[in-house]
């Protein structure tokens, strides 16, 4: 530049170029300002920085360190986030009876949010203020079992006064009393159970019966109509009850197996898909034929089309939980249980039955809906008679590195 | 930074000395720096930081319990690359099919727009971009019902018998086509095909008639007018099409998601499962960096071979 600018022009030229160069638009271009924030980046990203950052370990505190300073009794109120679809609703769609009676009868206000869609991605919302030990701003939440069993892992819920749940105590039924991930429900308790059965499309199926995870998988006349779940735990549980194991006790080399029999489904191309909530269009439209399906999708489904039928497997199936749990932090504890137990009392918890089609996991709920909803009182997939309790099983909660090590095999089964 | 990093500007020679030039011209030219600063302020916050934060990740090891902690684990690339080398040779053999066939929808389409389609001009660019008023996941759950076994497309490429040429080439299994690669290819075409038709559009409408005219004049033929005068003058818009569709659809996971199987999974499912199921954070960290890496090698080549570096 410099000899350029000597050798060919005037000084007044000379000017105006340096001028434009250094004040003028020449003085920031495109590239130069390409190189300039290259460098930044550079700089930022610098090795001191990468060091810096660092996840802080999930620091296992006593409870009396997870339980804060309770707020309840002045704040009358307390936040609950739920999940879609997960709560009662009047008439007009917009008010939600049960809560609405809790707050006339207690003076707690309820703030409630339906802010979970999946377990996964709530996880990662709430993670950071739980890691940091904050306040999730959050009362009351309601998560799977494997997902609470992690969260009371890691020392993030706070254990529950039984002093203020009485009746929870009292008519918890028996099928969800003690779970190995919270001996004796110190932590938790369940909101609903999830029971995964075999569901099919009589339709597509020519009006065949489909009953077995074995059927599912060898079936030629299923070929490439078949869906399992992408949830791990509802997924492999099935098929270990049909391999003759119980999830509930089951060893490296029995879920090893397990994975083993779906690859081979997966490779003969006799499972279509691993899905999440989409595989109930795929099944009612018969582009699916048969699939382990969720007990409370069944029932709305079956009330759209006929020919949705659901089996029982006999080998058993897996019913999984949705627990609400007090995070870490929470501000408002004792009203948060003041809520649990509300929900607890056989007619609040029948008119919650009855609109939610999961399996409600409170004693004395049978005699109410009777009177109020016969139907739903004798649906087994809501409340489960004598027989179809002993065939549920539960998967056994899983230690850090083996939910790491089977969840990464798992993935791998499903192509992800 | 810049401004005083920037050499001292030269003496101000024989122009009129007694003026207090420096101060202004310091201050002029910062002028840009400060109109700069919003975005660069925007680009430090939620690109740099979350960049440097993702690169400390995928150098830590550790475990959700324990924590994490930087111990400058590179094998970790190494590893993940190892691992799911068949998901990134599959995302940008899918990404660069649905470009290609994005490319081959959108050119006549664009082209129809800018030059002859008169009054209805607007209403078709409305149609262009109509879809974008619904979710992206309404749209591609769309596509399940489209192809649906049995469906009328399914029935006419099997009548047709084109159903029995792409299962051989494994496109589609046996008479379906969703949970297929043709199904993921399909969603990720019909997804991100505005982002190509649009830059298409603006390019071709920028290129004067009279050209073609003139082309006309020397008696090239429609064809060689196309050749030699609109295709050269609409490349940026190819380019920038391309890349705008390139880049997106070979992170996108949704499709594979919903319309894929198993063996359709992108490497965007893996970077999911690891970071939320797994809970493999510097894998998934890793394994982010590596696509970044490769789509930034293919988009420079490309951009190199296409001769358009300019347009950066």
């Amino acid at each position: 530049m410099q000899e350029y600018e000597a050798e060919r022009l005037s000084a007044p030229q000379l000017a105006a170029m340096r001028r434009s160069l250094t004040g003028g638009r020449g003085a920031l271009t495109r590239r130069s300002l390409l190189r300039a924030s290259g460098a930044c980046a550079l700089a930022l990203g610098g090795l001191g920085a990468l060091s810096a950052c660092g996840i802080p370990p999930a620091a296992r505190e006593g409870d009396g360190a997870a339980a804060s300073d309770d707020h309840s009794a002045r704040e009358k109120r307390v936040t609950f986030s739920n999940w879609t679809e997960y709560m009662d609703v009047g008439e007009d769609e917009r008010t939600r009876p049960t809560l609405q009676a809790f707050t006339e009868r207690t003076g707690i206000t309820v703030k409630y949010t339906e802010d979970i869609n999946d377990n996964v991605e709530f996880f990662g919302k709430i993670k950071p203020q739980l890691a940091a030990g904050q306040d999730t701003g959050r009362d009351l939440i309601v998560v799977t079992d494997w997902l609470a069993a992690r969260v009371i892992r890691l020392g993030w819920a706070q254990r529950l006064d039984p002093a203020n749940l009485p009746h929870a105590f009292a008519n918890l039924s028996a099928q969800f009393r003690s779970p190995d991930w919270d001996p004796g429900r110190a932590h938790s308790y369940p909101w609903t159970g999830i029971p995964a059965v075999i569901a099919y499309n009589a339709k597509a199926t020519g009006g065949r019966t489909v009953d077995s995870v074995t059927q599912l998988l060898d079936d030629p006349r299923l070929k490439g109509r078949v869906s399992f779940l992408s949830e791990m735990r509802d997924s492999v549980g099935l098929t270990l009850l049909d391999m003759g194991k119980d999830p509930a006790s089951f060893t490296d080399a029995d879920y090893d197996a397990a994975i083993g029999r779906l690859r081979e489904g997966v490779e003969r191309k006799q499972i279509r898909r691993f899905t999440g909530n989409d595989y109930t269009a795929d099944l009612s439209k018969g582009d699916i034929a048969a699939c382990v399906a969720w007990a409370g999708d069944i029932i709305q489904l079956q009330a759209d089309n006929p020919d949705i039928r659901y089996a029982i497997p006999a080998a058993g199936y897996v019913t999984s939980t949705d627990n609400l749990l007090v995070p870490a932090r929470a501000r408002h504890k004792t009203n948060a249980e003041k809520l649990i137990d509300y929900y607890y009392e056989p007619p609040v918890a029948a008119r919650l039955a009855a609109y939610i089609n999961y399996v409600c996991p409170v004693d004395g709920v049978a005699a109410e809906l009777a009177k109020t909803d016969p139907a739903t009182a004798s649906n087994t997939l809501i409340l489960p008679d004598r027989p179809m309790a002993a065939k549920s099983h539960s998967f056994r909660s899983l230690g850090p590195q083996e939910e790491t090590a089977y969840e990464e095999k798992f993935a791998a089964l499903i192509g992800a | 930074m810049s401004a005083t990093d920037t050499p001292p500007a030269p003496p101000a020679e024989e122009a009129a000395p007694a003026r207090p030039v420096r101060g202004r011209s310091l201050r002029k030219r910062l002028v840009p720096y400060w109109l700069l600063l919003p975005g660069i302020l925007w680009l430090l916050v939620f690109f740099a930081l979350p960049m440097v934060y993702q690169a400390s990740t995928s150098v830590q090891t550790g475990s959700l319990e324990q924590g994490f902690r930087v111990t400058w684990h590179f094998r970790t690339y190494a590893d993940a690359f190892a691992d799911y080398y068949p998901q990134f040779v599959r995302s940008l053999l899918y990404a660069g099919t649905a470009t290609l066939l994005c490319l081959l929808l959108g050119y006549p389409l664009a082209y129809l727009i800018a030059f002859r389609a008169g009054r209805w001009r607007n209403l078709l660019l409305v149609l262009v971009i109509a879809p974008f008023f619904t979710s992206f996941l309404i749209r591609t759950l769309a596509w399940k019902t489209i192809l649906a076994d049995g469906g009328a497309v399914v029935d006419a490429l099997e009548g047709l018998h084109v159903l029995d040429v792409t299962s051989r080439l494994g496109w589609t299994e046996d008479n379906r086509i969703l949970a297929t690669p043709m199904a993921v290819v399909c969603g990720l075409t019909y997804n991100f095909l505005p982002f190509m038709i649009l830059p298409l559009y603006t390019s071709l409408d920028r290129i004067d008639p009279r050209l073609h005219e003139a082309a006309g004049d020397l008696y090239a033929t429609p064809a060689a007018t196309f050749r030699t005068v609109t295709l050269p003058l609409s490349m940026p818009g190819v380019v920038a099409g391309t890349l705008l569709t390139f880049i997106p659809a070979s992170g996108d996971y949704v499709n594979a998601e919903l319309l894929g199987s198993t063996d359709t999974k992108m490497v965007g499912s893996v970077i999911q499962s690891q970071f939320l199921r797994v809970l493999d954070y510097p894998t998934a960290a890793a394994l982010s960096f590596i696509l970044m890496a490769v789509v930034l090698l293919v988009v420079t080549v490309y951009i190199r071979r296409s001769g358009t570096e300019d347009l950066l």
